[in-house]
């Protein structure tokens, strides 16, 4: 064993890599929920965002059109679900796992062609002087862009949510949706707009996988990442600052676990690979416990549906 | 009203809102045919009518939920089409909804501003929030959490928001069902304080005695139709009740008033609470006769529901606390017990009388399964089971388009005929019942109360927990109050005095219980 081999600078580093997919996936989930929607399709939305921002930023040689076609595809794939629990009324549970399934079906479809091929690198930070810093530098200012993209997102998440009135109004929908439409509030057209936005996010969760993290395309290359986002989002509480911290601590102990591997630590492997998920689950766990009753937690309409009765 | 609103000095003689033939039909039912009736400012105006006779549906047609068929709106004098809830509120209508449109999660300020089209700034909404609540004597906190607040409290939430956006007509949808004779008082004070500065309020209610009150003018539905406008001042509660129902009501008579051998003892019953929020219950006596009706009063929370679980057997205690024919079965459960005779109809509708998503044939096999013989070799005998709910249907006069329906798509109304009807129909030697007649209209409560009354001439013995002391003067044999658990010794209801009554509820709850609730449509001697 080898402990010397693991820089820790490399380690905090890549932590940050590690986390996105998974940050950016839980935070679009969040809002969802918050709107009261269940979709456990996340999983099925990110693979295929993952190729199909793969296939265009191979297919016009930049990222950025390959991001943005992730999150449309996300979107789109979300749509479906939206137009069967929304308007068809369908059970979010089952729908949600078809969704997962079919995503699954389908980017290994349209990922045929791509299997192999070396993807567009797509830019980094480079502020003169704060990358060039000796330990900060690596660990802070020399990501990709879309790194600092998801913090952002995390920010105009919270701040959507606790400050402005079509956040207000998200969330009242996602506590009671009867009294919002019978204060005259549109929940359907509302938990469309969540539901697109959730699909998006997962799609650029997706997409960050296969363009920056991997980058590479390989089938079912998400490996669980969308359930545990949608595991996140309960253990945080619906809280947006918590779903940044169990990302990360997931994204820490994953890039950890593996240098420990790699270091030829004295525990089996099985054990290392279990651990990001045990860790995980432990603190949040601890967190939300902590503050018992408290009646802010899971949104009061999720998951239930919604038949205006007039 | 007229007086009202001259002595505002406000002589405008167009009404500030006119309905005229207004029409709504969904499939199978026509819920408003043809209906009008006109409001002016600083008028306080009843709707009044069943349940199903088209109230809410009017109203939702006002505040733009439901768009009408045919037929015209005139607010001061404009034609009036809100197509939404917000086309309402910018035209100065606002509504106070009866199961509230709160959010229980958030705040009182973010309720407040969910409900308002262009909310202040958090801070200045906060800061009118606290002038306008104290002007009108319902102090509220814009900080808590409206899941922490009462009854009262969260309506207090409803009328606040309603009056940030200066109303020029305020709809009140049953507001007085969930509150205390206190918070009521509070509310009729603040909506004479409204009426006094010219605001205009639709009022919706039950309660005959709170209309009679409070109300300028009435105007009273049946199936969708309007079929009176009146001054209800003008009228007694019991007429006002014949209007809406459209026959003459018979106060329930009782055939005979001979009692038989003891039937029930109860002795030294003492039970723990259950919860936190329980009521230990302390050292309960009574003895019942066939054919005896003991009413049980008390407000609410004095430990009714507690009382209920002890006699069905949800709660178990020493076997020798309950007696039924002399045999001890105190330590029996609900299943034992309804065998031996005792059977029980508890307060909650849904979820604890009636299972809500099971059809009305699942429900009755529910309670009825052993008395009634549902159950062959170990299965559900559905063809017995089904008959034994059409029966009750049928006996009970449910409205209903079948046994197939579930429990939650009945109306609370009918729903309760079904609840009791079922315990009534088969044939108990003991029957409990907790608020028998909550939130059901004038016909169906009377109904209710004449089965259990012809129940206890056929010799049967019933136990009637309420909290609608009129109710309880009109079908008990004797009477008792429970007070904290404790249950004084009952006494002949015969020749009983309100204000012994009160006296007997503990002092100080009996004054505002003996006014403060009561059907009314029953009440006038």
């Amino acid at each position: 064993m080898d402990l010397s081999a693991i820089d820790p600078v490399l380690l905090l580093a890549s932590l940050m890599i590690s986390a996105t997919p998974i940050l950016l996936a839980a935070i679009g989930e969040m809002v969802v929920e918050k709107a009261g929607v269940l979709n456990l399709g996340v999983e099925g939305m990110m693979i295929t965002g993952a190729i199909c921002g793969f296939a265009i930023a191979v297919e016009s040689g930049s990222p950025f059109p390959g991001l943005a076609a992730a999150a449309l595809a996300g979107a789109g794939l979300s749509l479906i679900f939206a137009f069967l629990t929304q308007v068809l009324l369908s059970n979010q549970v089952a729908t949600g796992l078809a969704l997962t399934l079919f995503g699954l079906g389908l980017s290994a479809l349209i990922g045929k062609p791509y299997a192999g091929v070396k993807p567009p690198p797509s830019p980094r930070l480079d502020i003169p002087f704060l990358s060039d810093m000796p330990v900060l530098g690596p660990i802070l200012f020399r990501h990709d862009l879309m790194v600092y993209g998801s913090l952002a997102l995390v920010v105009g998440v919270w701040a959507f949510l606790k400050y402005s009135r079509a956040g207000l109004i998200l969330r009242a929908v996602g506590e009671n949706h009867d009294a919002a439409h019978a204060l005259g509030y549109r929940v359907v057209r509302i938990r469309f707009l969540a539901i697109m936005f959730g699909g998006a996010c997962a799609g650029l969760g997706g997409a960050f996988l296969s363009l920056i993290r991997v980058p590479q395309w390989t089938e079912g290359m998400t490996a669980g990442a969308g359930w545990i986002a949608l595991a996140l989002v309960v253990f945080a509480s619906w809280r947006p600052w918590r779903v940044l911290l169990g990302a990360y601590l997931f994204g820490g102990i994953t890039v950890l676990q593996l240098n420990l591997q790699a270091a030829g630590l004295a525990i089996p492997v099985e054990y290392l690979s279990m651990s990001p998920y045990i860790v995980t689950i432990l603190v949040l766990v601890y967190i939300s416990a902590r503050k018992r009753g408290s009646s802010l937690d899971a949104p009061a309409s999720l998951g239930r549906v919604f038949h205006a009765t007039h | 009203m007229k007086g009202m609103v001259t002595m505002q000095g406000q002589v405008t003689e167009a009404p500030l809102l006119a309905v005229e033939e207004l029409s709504k039909a969904y499939p199978g039912v026509v819920a408003n045919d043809g209906v009008f009736f006109s409001i002016a400012r600083g008028e306080v105006h009843a709707l009044l009518g069943e349940n199903g006779a088209g109230k809410s549906t009017l109203v939702k047609m006002i505040y733009g939920l439901v768009h009408p068929d045919g037929g015209r709106m005139l607010l001061d004098g404009v034609p009036y089409a809100p197509q939404s809830p917000s086309d309402a509120r910018r035209a100065g209508v606002a509504m106070v909804f009866q199961h509230f449109s709160l959010f229980e999660a958030l705040n009182v300020a973010e309720n407040i501003a969910l409900g308002m089209e262009d909310p202040p700034p958090r801070g200045a909404l906060s800061q009118r929030i606290r002038e306008v609540s104290a002007a009108y004597g319902l102090p509220l906190d814009p900080e808590r959490i409206v899941g922490e607040l009462s009854a009262g409290e969260r309506q207090r939430v409803e009328i606040v928001r309603c009056l940030l956006q200066d109303p020029k007509l305020l709809i009140m949808d049953e507001p007085t069902s969930v509150l205390t004779p206190q918070e009521v008082e509070i509310l009729f004070t603040t909506l004479r304080k409204l009426r006094h500065e010219g605001t205009a309020i639709l009022y919706i209610s039950h309660k005959l005695d709170e209309i009679i009150e409070l109300c300028d003018s009435a105007t009273i539905l049946r199936h969708g139709k309007v079929v009176a406008t009146c001054n209800p001042r003008e009228h007694s509660a019991r007429e006002l009740a014949e209007m809406m129902v459209g026959e003459i009501l018979i106060p329930p008579r009782r055939a005979r008033r001979t009692f038989g051998e003891v039937v029930l003892e109860v002795g030294g019953l003492s039970l723990p609470a259950a919860t936190q929020f329980g009521t230990a219950l302390h050292d309960i006596r009574l003895v019942l006769r066939a054919g005896e009706v003991l009413g049980i009063g008390g407000v609410a929370g004095n430990g009714q529901d507690e009382l209920l679980a002890a006699l069905s057997g949800e709660r178990t205690t020493a076997p020798g606390t309950i007696r039924l024919g002399g045999r001890e079965i105190g330590a029996l459960g609900p299943a034992a017990r309804r065998a031996l005779g005792l059977l029980a109809a508890p307060e909650e509708r849904l979820g604890h009388a009636a299972a809500p998503d099971m059809s009305l044939t699942e429900n009755a096999f529910l309670t009825g399964a052993v008395r009634e013989r549902l159950v062959r070799h170990g299965l559900i005998d559905w063809s017995r089971s089904r008959d034994f709910a059409c029966r009750i249907i049928e006996g009970f006069d449910v409205r209903t388009p079948g046994p197939e329906v579930p429990a939650r798509a009945l109306s609370g109304g009918n729903l309760q005929k079904f609840v009791i009807g079922r315990e009534v129909m088969q044939h108990p030697e003991v029957l409990v019942v907790n608020q028998p007649t909550w939130g059901v209209d004038a016909a169906a409560a009377g109904a209710i109360r004449q089965a259990i009354l012809d129940l206890a001439g056929a010799g049967a013995a019933v136990i009637v927990i309420s909290q609608d002391l009129d109710e309880l003067m009109e079908i008990s044999d004797s009477f008792a109050a429970l007070n904290e658990g404790h249950l004084s010794t009952p006494r002949p209801a015969e020749g009983l005095s309100v204000e012994e009554i009160g006296l007997m509820l503990g002092g100080v709850h009996g004054g505002t219980t003996a006014g403060g609730t009561g059907e009314g449509a029953h009440a006038d001697p």
